[in-house]
């Protein structure tokens, strides 16, 4: 199918750059973001993928250069970008049941009470069939496992029909099997209903057969493209500017030698790696 | 005094068709104040703000007894103060650790304030006991149009911030991804709280303001967790308290908020026990499929096997 290259990128960023005082975080960053697209932002602990999102969301200035979504300038709350946050409990006894958390995304920004309660409902109880979560929807979410309440942050960002999902870190602290379930929903809505997807993570390989496109962002430099062409020893020795050594086993990627020591280590394949050494 | 003549000086239904028309205002007054802390206070259990009403009460009462001794109107005092300590705390504390310990300053600092307003004042004692205490108040009808008055615009405006509130009380990070104005709306809040507590000190009291706009909420969260029903339990407990409260007290010459306090404290006991009664038997909603359930058993004696 031709995508067209005619139609205007879902995201576009020019010559933008981000720092914190006197600490550049990334500069001079052109990239356009199409629909249908998998977009992955990986790097180290601090390197900005947070704040790259934030500037998506609106909730962070660009110190330099612009960005545009669906065309305009970035506006706060806008209604053509879903946001999946990282996993973070309930408290157990939070006056909330999953199918009120995904009502908060459906109709949750607007003034006044609700009053079509029934076309509320029903939306919310599409969602979360489209999820699998619909066995759950009356339980308090504070007693949903992380995983099952991932699903709902799936459905809740799925509310409004996003053309843009914005991901932080949405796997994280899931076990394998949520892991897979909320990453093949978050490519469905991708590669089937057409969204484009910007996926933060520090750790490729539970989304390496969906991703489209990198960015790999590191000691405030950057590089863009495929997985092939920027998961490499050459790119991410220049971009560590230390000796950092890529190796591909299984269709997983393995990231060995890194100066950051939080990042990549609970990966099994590499523990096996460290003991070969 | 035996027990005989005390449980007749708390419990007194003697002349009780007379009294009840005298207090006709008073009665309507706690149903109004009931519906206002049953809606208010499960936003207070959300956003867990039930220190912070504590405190507005303080300086409230502070208010309240200035007013007393200058001889101004004394709900105008109670809301000066108590809106004036809403507003510093929805301005200063982020933080629900910042909140607190802000809190627990001013809260004695309102308290030492209104205790010197008392001691200087010259007036009726009864007066006085009645700030800290609550009393059936003779609500005329003037006061009793203020009062309703203020509640309808009180919950007018929770009505039309009720969704975004809602979203920001328990979800506020994803609230502010979605543009909501999670600060904007935490300073309203704490204004129509502030008003609230002003309201409620009249009938019970600044030390016991708490069974009004905590105890009723908090009781209704033990029994469900649908929004829906946690607001309408909490209004109807709070109602019960007030009004079934002033019911009760009208022919002893007690104030009335013990009596408001010991049922609010019954409904929310009651609750409690309902609630650990339901965790018990594990009803949290969940529906278990036998097939899955079956087919999981299954697995796990093929992995066995």
């Amino acid at each position: 199918m031709d995508r067209g290259i005619f139609l205007t990128p879902v995201v576009s960023l020019r010559g933008a750059g981000l720092q914190f005082g006197q600490r550049a975080l990334w500069k001079d960053l052109d990239v356009d973001i199409q629909a249908g697209e998998f977009f992955a932002v990986l790097g180290p602990n601090g390197s900005g993928k947070t704040s790259f999102l934030k500037v998506l969301l609106g909730l962070q200035q660009l110190h330099s250069g612009t960005v545009t979504v669906a065309g305009h300038p970035v506006e706060r709350g806008s209604r053509k970008i879903g946001y999946i946050p990282q996993q973070k409990s309930f408290a157990p006894d939070t006056p909330l049941r999953a199918r009120d958390l995904v009502s908060l995304g459906v109709d949750g920004h607007r003034w006044g009470l609700r009053i079509k309660a029934k076309a509320v409902n029903e939306r919310v109880d599409a969602l979360l069939d489209l999820v699998g979560a619909s066995d759950y929807a009356r339980v308090p979410v504070g007693q949903l496992s992380g995983g099952e309440q991932q699903r709902l942050r799936v459905a809740q960002a799925l509310a409004a029909e996003p053309e843009l999902l914005l991901c932080d870190e949405p796997l994280l602290s899931l076990d394998l099997h949520h892991q897979q379930a909320v990453s093949s929903l978050i490519n469905r809505q991708c590669h089937e209903r057409n969204s484009a997807v910007v996926f933060v993570t520090h750790e490729i390989n539970p989304v390496i057969d969906y991703v489209d496109r990198v960015l790999y962002l590191a000691g405030g430099r950057f590089r863009v493209g495929t997985p092939e062409e920027v998961m490499t020893t050459e790119v991410l020795s220049e971009l560590y500017n230390s000796r950092v050594e890529v190796i591909r086993a299984n269709g997983r990627i393995v990231v060995v030698g890194l100066p950051d020591a939080t990042t990549h280590y609970h990966d099994d394949a590499h523990a096996g790696v460290e003991e070969g050494h | 005094m035996d027990l005989g003549s005390i449980l007749h000086t708390i419990f007194n239904f003697e002349n009780y068709g007379e009294l009840l028309a005298l207090v006709q205002n008073s009665v309507l007054a706690g149903a109004v104040l009931g519906l206002l802390g049953g809606l208010i206070g499960t936003f207070v259990m959300k956003r867990d703000l039930a220190f912070a009403v504590h405190g507005i009460s303080e300086l409230s009462f502070a208010g309240a007894s200035f007013a007393l001794l200058i001889g101004a109107d004394i709900i105008f005092g109670s809301l000066a103060g108590s809106v004036a300590a809403a507003l510093l705390l929805g301005l200063m504390g982020v933080r629900a650790r910042d909140k607190n310990s802000i809190i627990g300053v001013i809260m004695p600092f309102g308290l030492g304030l209104g205790i010197l307003f008392l001691a200087l004042y010259q007036g009726r004692a009864a007066n006085k006991f009645g700030l800290l205490t609550g009393q059936i108040v003779s609500v005329d009808t003037v006061q009793l149009q203020v009062l309703a008055g203020t509640a309808v615009v009180v919950m007018l405006a929770l009505a039309a911030i009720w969704r975004p509130l809602s979203f920001a009380s328990v979800d506020p990070e994803m609230a502010e991804a979605r543009g909501v104005p999670v600060r904007g709306l935490a300073i309203a809040f704490m204004v129509l709280l502030g008003v609230s507590v002003a309201l409620s000190i009249q009938i019970v009291g600044a030390l016991l303001v708490l069974a009004l706009l905590i105890t009723p909420a908090a009781a209704a969260l033990r029994v469900t967790t649908s929004p829906r029903l946690v607001v309408l339990l909490s209004v109807v407990f709070a109602i019960t308290a007030t009004v079934g409260g002033i019911l009760l007290a009208l022919g002893s010459r007690i104030p009335i908020s013990p009596y408001v306090t010991t049922l609010s404290f019954l409904i929310y006991v009651v609750c409690r026990i309902i609630g650990n009664v339901r965790a018990n038997r594990g009803i949290n909603g969940r529906i278990v499929r036998p097939g899955a359930a079956m087919g999981q058993a299954a697995e796990d004696q093929a992995v066995a096997g």
